[in-house]
């Protein structure tokens, strides 16, 4: 009966699967999607390769999920550690540097914390918390999430502690933790890209940017075809070569909102600053 | 107030527009859905016909299952079809997770239980009425199946509704197995969710608007037809 009927959806759907144009699945993250970088740099390399790119947008930890089962070709996210674990365990080949931006701190008109203007996100999180002032946090094992929680160690503050209080962890991409954040007057951590991008910011407002552990790197790899033998391993490596390319790189560099660039490529650095 | 306005204002103006990646977005979630209700009526209106007339023992649980089944979360219905259709699930092989085929499963899994008893439901009510007519003909309750199906086909209709009304306005199941890919696996629902992530709420409520006016044509459709029926039965 399964089989009929899965038959039948394949009849009624117009794109006949076999004659289908070569693609190749991405699975990335809400930031680079949302941010409309893949909107602008996709269709270049789809000129210039015949290659359609299909972007699976999730949080880093979804998304290497995603890859680990075999349901994407390549995946493109920003949490090194979790990438690096994600190549050791053979689930990718090779990683590679893509391009940086950066994370900043957000937080209501008020500033309760009292931390606007501040360099050291260290600090200001400490403040966060001694005058538990609400924090909505990502809380799904995103890339986001992963640099938040560094970075709150880093502090020497355990955020569990205001569980149920300041502490609000929303289990939801970066979106509605800032449309979280902007109704409940909170801080927020969210890389600039969906910052610059976002709409509903009510009274909400950059108030921590510029330290250097606010840096954000992304990694591109392929997804290991050995475990997977239906990867598309061509057409994904051509995508991971052109998007660490000059060309690639460049069209990286060329996306702005408002004349505000959002990612920095650094493929061609070994080991970037962070 | 002012979002509302300017909701209101570019759902009139995106349509107006004839925006190609909205038509594209709006006649997939079509596909999808109808594609959907089709399949789950093939499955779920003879079998909850079946229902109405059978009696074997064990039918209480089912039906009492059937009824249970209309509430399943659209998210655990994606996330069951997402592992079954995985690379790494039993149906890999088959590489239909991220397609608008994986959708189409998904929302017909949603929606067969829904047809099914409503559709018992309906026939129930028939069966009482026709039992002993059919059976003086000789007819088992199996061979009355169609003949109550054909009878009741304008009841038929609203439980079709219902179902379409499912299909169309669930997000949890199609963001899974479609995986919301722009021009290829993006529909009004999941559309709506990524404008909300993005804090374009105007733009996100606007494309709520147009889904509704579809859906509203589609019904309005269906009430012609159902009408017309009426008058020439």
């Amino acid at each position: 009966m399964l089989r009929r009927l899965l038959l039948l959806a394949l009849l009624a759907s117009p794109l006949p699967l076999a004659a289908q144009d070569r693609h190749i699945t991405v699975a990335s993250t809400t930031s680079t999607e949302q941010s409309g970088l893949f909107g602008h740099i996709l269709p270049i390399f789809t000129r210039e390769t015949g290659i359609t790119v299909r972007v699976v947008a999730l949080g880093t930890g979804q998304a290497l999920d995603v890859g680990r089962r075999g349901d994407a070709d390549v995946v493109f996210v920003h949490d090194r550690v979790a990438e690096q674990r994600f190549v050791t365990e053979g689930h990718g080949l090779a990683r590679q540097h893509v391009m940086f931006n950066d994370f900043v701190i957000v937080g209501p008109e008020g500033d309760p914390a009292g931390i606007t203007g501040s360099r050291d996100t260290a600090a200001a999180l400490k403040r966060i918390a001694e005058a538990n002032a609400p924090f909505i946090s990502r809380g799904d094992r995103s890339g986001t999430h992963a640099a938040e929680l560094r970075l709150w160690q880093q502090a020497g503050v355990d955020p569990a502690t205001g569980r149920g209080g300041w502490y609000r962890e929303i289990g939801q991409g970066m979106g509605p933790t800032l449309n979280t954040a902007a109704a409940q007057g909170a801080y927020a951590l969210t890389d600039r890209g969906t910052w610059l991008s976002f709409r509903n910011r009510q009274g909400l407002g950059i108030v921590v940017e510029g330290d250097a552990r606010l840096f954000n790197q992304y990694g591109v790899m392929l997804v290991n075809p050995q475990r997977h033998p239906h990867v598309k391993q061509a057409e994904g490596q051509r995508f991971i070569d052109w998007i660490t390319s000059p060309a690639g790189q460049a069209a990286i560099a060329g996306y702005k909102i408002n004349g505000e660039q959002l990612f920095f490529p650094n493929a061609a650095q070994a080991e970037p600053g962070g | 107030m002012n979002d509302l306005h300017s909701a209101v204002a570019q759902a009139i103006s995106l349509v107006a527009a004839a925006d190609p990646t909205l038509a594209q977005i709006v006649l997939l979630s079509l596909r999808v859905s109808l594609t959907a209700v089709l399949l789950a009526a093939l499955v779920g209106l003879p079998l909850g016909a079946l229902l109405a007339v059978a009696r074997f023992p064990g039918r209480g649980a089912v039906v009492a299952m059937l009824n249970a089944l209309m509430g399943l979360p659209p998210v655990v219905a994606g996330l069951l079809i997402y592992l079954l259709l995985s690379r790494a699930g039993p149906l890999g092989a088959l590489g239909l997770l991220f397609t608008p085929t994986a959708m189409i499963i998904a929302q017909a899994v949603l929606v067969a239980p829904i047809l099914a008893a409503l559709t018992r439901q309906v026939m129930e009510g028939l069966w009482e009425e026709y039992a002993e007519q059919l059976r003086s003909f000789g007819a088992s309750p199996a061979r009355a199946v169609p003949t109550l199906l054909w009878d009741g086909r304008f009841a038929l209709l609203t439980v079709l509704l219902a179902g379409f009304g499912r299909a169309s306005a669930e997000v949890g199941a199609v963001m899974i197995v479609g995986g919301n890919i722009e021009g290829f696996t993006r529909v009004m629902t999941t559309a709506i969710a990524l404008e909300t992530s993005k804090g374009d709420l105007p733009l996100a409520l606007a494309l709520g608007l147009v889904l509704m006016t579809i859906v509203l044509a589609v019904n309005a459709l269906a009430q012609g037809l159902r009408d017309r029926g009426l008058r020439l039965a």
